[in-house]
């Protein structure tokens, strides 16, 4: 499930109060009228010294002095062209990033084109606080990939990717920001030694008991080619018997059913959620089907990653009706 | 892939500031004092020697002992120089700085901090030299510098495409060097009190001669002027470069005397006039050195002296250049004042006893002066004084040992010698030094006049003739005036290098003319390049009174072109595969000059086969190329495919309809 495609059933009002106005549709080629260039702090003290020895050339007389200056001011300005010229042209073609569990780190995907024929090294994107590099030959394209820490589930918008580059000298900085509408979903992270899944009849909270136990023998029926190997009855096989499959109450066709709502013991929905994910993947590794119920309406019992990929989204996003 | 701010700076940045450091330090090391020199030297090989090792880590201990090693250089810098604050010991202690730099950072910022010290050497550079080969070093230091700020953001494997970076980066920096360098307001400099020590160490002439000082020059290759002549060169016998006269004499040493500053010269300048242009290297004084004896000056720059001298404003301390005439024949100091006269008989009470009988003998029947001075250059003659660059060491009384012990000596001695027995007759006479002769620069035709062409002769004053020009060494050695003091010197005597015979010294000499028209040509229009020829060059771009609002707006509108070309070149998208375009629309417009320009609906083949029916001759030049592009274009891909487009832009470029 990619990011981009949930947001899209995302409500205006919410991606208002997220702060992202004018989103840009990617691709986007980076133009004159969004990249800006301003020294760094190494140009200001290259400028710096450039009026100090200025002065010295004045002071003596030094024409080759004089001449030394206005080649290190011409470099300086050269630079800075170039360091405009590395971005522009240059194509964000898509950002993208996959779920991951809170405390976990994302990994943004920016997948960058260079449609010249020069080089651009040096390209840096940064978000927040982390950033990652690379260098694009002429007609290269890339992926790079930051990484984005998570704390809570939920939606985190991704508001600015800026693209900045201090190639050629680093005495300026050529930058553009991008706000592409890429929001990362963070899955609550799974409840730490959560109880086993509920199993049997009686259980306790957050599972209905459909049918019998989980890992009950409840007896033998002839072979299908469809069955697990792990499941036919070898020493019956192995006796000289016909091909005979193991059946166990609960596996395969009996239903968990995981009920927010059933979680009496859960005093909040953090800990709700944690404990749901926690068991929808035990559920998952065990290859069992299972249906969810969430304040947002119940998915019906199924198994596999699409299947996951949704309980999984519904939980990062579950909220009690009641209040919180 | 994502990281925090790199705190260590890529390995290959630190080797090109090792590489910028070389190049900036090394052409300091021949003024530096021998102790810097070897600390930078050692610094750079334990620099060396530990990045080869690849423990270049900086903890608190290796931190304590460079901030150690700081402090000691300081220290060493006063010690040695005395003072702290000035120009040789600041470039000591960059010099040294930068080294320690080296060692010290291995942080993006160390390194940042080492290339701004470099550009302040690269510029104290100019101090010392501002030559040609000085301005070389500097470009080259610059473009190491860049190469490592490139590797400090890209650190690319390849130091060649580190260094093709650099060298585009200063390709386009040129024209902003050039536009500036032209209409950047000169200041008249400078804008503050300068450290005492800001002009040391310029050669030339001094104020008072005394034995064996202006021998002392002559072993300096070092140029003095240099001097164009717009016709022909004068004779040598004509080439006297006036410099300070010297009247007062103590018995060893001669003095220049109080003298008086004119606006226009005390004389009127007569006969023939020699027109030039003189270039006068900077020597901390104030004396031009004009040929005898210049005429009126246009410019209010320069000042004449009461003793025929032409002074300028200033000490000069940059190289001076002016537009002169001389008039050799001109008559001076016909009205001389009787001052002037008393003063140039004067003697010490005591010394010399011999030379005093010998001139009382040479002088006892005749008051005439002319007839005096014929007898002394006569004894002069006869008494076979021989002129070297060697001069023994005259202790107690110069004149007597020299004309009567030693009975060799170089120019000073022969004219100190000459002007004592003058006076010691009653003729009015002084001493007078500058250059002599000097050696035609065969590349630019330029006269080039070095210290070692530094000379003294006499002048005395006659009745009705005014003061004359006697030259005592030329009776000795009639060539040095002729052919220069190596043709002078006797046979036996060691010459510095240039100066010496045979065919290797002869082509050194060539090739020391052509580096020094190279310098002259530099001199003149780079380093010469001042706030007069600022204004000159804008009046021959049709400004007429170029004050500093013409320079501002000229300036606004040169830099302001330049960047937008900066600008056009990088906003321009060239597609690649341009050249197979290019090619193909060449072919096309050649033809279309014959009227068989190519139809938008037309293919290559169906179009070569059109002009083939129309140019019978050309048909197989136009189908070979025809084919041969619509293969490159339409073919599939193939692995020469640079070769065939060569092949075929050469054969396109062969190609005429006509």
């Amino acid at each position: 499930m990619r990011a981009t495609d949930a947001l899209e059933g995302l409500p205006d009002a919410l991606a208002r109060k997220l702060g992202r106005r004018d989103d840009d549709s990617l691709p986007v080629t980076l133009r004159q009228g969004r990249i800006y260039v301003l020294p760094t702090g190494a140009g200001l003290a290259f400028a710096l010294a450039l009026m100090v020895m200025l002065v010295g050339a004045i002071n003596y007389g030094l024409s080759l002095g004089y001449a030394l200056v206005f080649l290190l001011f011409g470099l300086g300005v050269a630079g800075t062209v170039h360091a405009f010229r590395n971005l522009h042209g240059l194509r964000v073609v898509r950002a993208s990033v996959e779920p991951v569990f809170a405390g976990e780190t994302a990994t943004l995907r920016v997948h960058l084109e260079n449609p010249s024929n020069w080089r651009r090294p040096a390209l840096r994107v940064r978000v927040g606080d982390t950033e990652a590099h690379a260098t694009l030959d002429a007609g290269a394209a890339d992926t790079l990939a930051v990484a984005i820490p998570t704390e809570q589930r939920g939606w985190h918008a991704i508001e600015r990717i800026t693209l900045y580059t201090t190639w050629p000298l680093g005495l300026a900085r050529a930058w553009s920001v991008l706000r592409p509408a890429v929001s990362v979903l963070v899955y609550a992270a799974p409840e730490r030694n959560a109880p086993p899944l509920p199993s049997g009849a009686g259980s306790p909270e957050g599972l209905r008991p459909q049918g019998t136990g989980d890992d009950d023998f409840a007896g033998l029926r002839s072979h299908r080619l469809t069955d697990s190997p792990r499941h036919v009855a070898w020493k019956a096989v192995a006796a000289g018997g016909p091909m005979l499959t193991k059946e166990f109450a609960g596996h395969a066709g009996a239903a968990l059913e995981l009920d927010w709502h059933a979680l009496g013991a859960c005093p909040h929905d953090e800990a709700r959620a944690a404990r749901l994910t926690a068991w929808v993947l035990a559920a998952e590794a065990r290859a069992a089907t299972y249906a969810l119920t969430t304040p947002d309406g119940r998915l019906a019992s199924a198994c596999g990653r699409a299947h996951l990929s949704a309980c999984l989204a519904r939980l990062a996003l579950a909220r009690s009706r009641r209040g919180a | 892939m994502a990281r925090n701010v790199r705190r260590v700076a890529p390995r290959a940045a630190s080797l090109w500031l090792f590489a910028t450091a070389l190049v900036t330090v090394v052409p300091h090391m021949a003024y530096l004092p021998l102790w810097t020199s070897g600390a930078c030297a050692l610094l750079l090989a334990w620099h060396l020697a530990r990045a080869r090792s690849d423990g270049a880590r900086t903890d608190r201990v290796h931190r304590l002992a460079m901030l150690l090693v700081a402090l000691a250089v300081a220290l060493a810098v006063r010690m040695d120089f005395g003072y702290f604050f000035g120009k040789a010991p600041g470039i000591a202690m960059l010099a040294t700085l930068l080294c320690l730099k080296l060692l010290e950072g291995n942080s993006p910022r160390d390194v940042r901090a080492g290339v701004l010290l470099a550009f302040f050497l690269q510029l104290a550079l100019f101090f010392d030299d501002q030559t040609l080969m000085a301005a070389l070093f500097a470009l080259g230091g610059a473009l190491c510098a860049a190469a490592t700020m490139l590797a400090l953001e890209d650190p690319e494997p390849s130091p060649w495409r580190t260094l093709r970076s650099g060298a585009t980066l200063m390709l386009q920096a040129l024209p902003f060097l050039i536009v500036l360098f032209m209409l950047f307001p000169r200041l008249p400099g400078p804008l503050w009190g300068m450290p005492r020590d800001a002009w040391e160490g310029m050669t030339g002439l001094s104020e008072e001669m005394a034995p064996g000082s202006i021998a002392e020059l002559g072993l300096s290759s070092e140029i003095a002027l240099r001097a164009d002549f717009s016709d022909a060169l004068p004779p040598p016998s004509q080439r006297y470069w006036r410099g300070p006269v010297l009247s007062e004499f103590d018995g060893r040493v001669w003095r220049m005397a109080r003298n008086a500053r004119l606006a226009q010269p005390a004389y009127a300048p007569a006969g023939p006039a020699i027109d030039y242009v003189l270039t006068v290297e900077p020597h901390n004084k104030r004396w031009l050195l004009a040929l005898d004896f210049p005429g009126a000056a246009s410019d209010g720059e320069v000042a004449y002296g009461s003793e025929y001298t032409l002074l300028a404003e200033r000490p000069l301390r940059t190289r001076a250049q002016l537009a002169l005439q001389a008039y050799p024949e001109t008559v001076v100091g016909l009205a001389e004042s009787p001052a002037v006269l008393d003063a140039a008989t004067r003697l010490p009470e005591s010394g010399s006893p011999r030379t005093r009988a010998l001139v009382a003998e040479l002088a006892a029947d005749t008051d005439d002066a002319s007839q005096i001075l014929d007898r002394v250059l006569a004894w002069f003659s006869t008494n076979a004084l021989t002129y070297t660059l060697a001069p023994p060491l005259l202790e107690d009384d110069p004149v007597d040992e020299f004309l009567f012990d030693a009975r060799s000596g170089f120019c000073e001695h022969f004219s100190s010698a000459f002007v004592f027995m003058m006076r010691a007759a009653g003729v009015p006479a002084r001493v007078v030094t500058g250059y002599q002769g000097g050696t035609v620069n065969r590349v630019d035709g330029t006269l080039v006049v070095r210290q070692s062409d530094a000379h003294a002769w006499a002048e005395l004053w006659l009745p009705g003739r005014g003061w004359v020009r006697v030259d005592p060494t030329a009776l000795a050695a009639p060539s040095r005036i002729e052919s220069g003091v190596s043709a002078a010197l006797p046979a036996g005597e060691t010459r510095p290098l240039m100066m010496r015979e045979g065919v290797a010294a002869e082509a050194l000499r060539a090739l020391r003319d052509r580096w020094e028209a190279l310098g002259n040509a530099w001199n003149r229009n780079v380093v010469g390049y001042d706030r007069q020829r600022q204004g000159d060059l804008l009046q021959e771009l049709g400004v007429e009174r170029p004050d500093w609002r013409t320079l501002a707006i000229a300036l606004g509108a040169g830099l302001g072109l330049l960047m937008l070309a900066l600008l056009a070149w990088a906003l321009h998208q060239r597609r690649p595969g341009d050249d197979l375009d290019r090619l193909w629309r060449r072919f096309g417009a050649r033809l279309a000059r014959r009227g068989l320009a190519r139809l938008p609906s037309e293919g290559p083949i169906d179009y070569a086969e059109r002009v083939a029916q129309a140019l019978p001759e050309r048909a197989r030049e136009v189908r070979v190329i025809a084919r041969s592009y619509a293969r490159l274009r339409y073919g599939p891909p193939s692995a020469n495919a640079a070769a065939l487009t060569r092949e075929l832009a050469q054969r396109i470029r062969e190609f005429s309809p006509q």
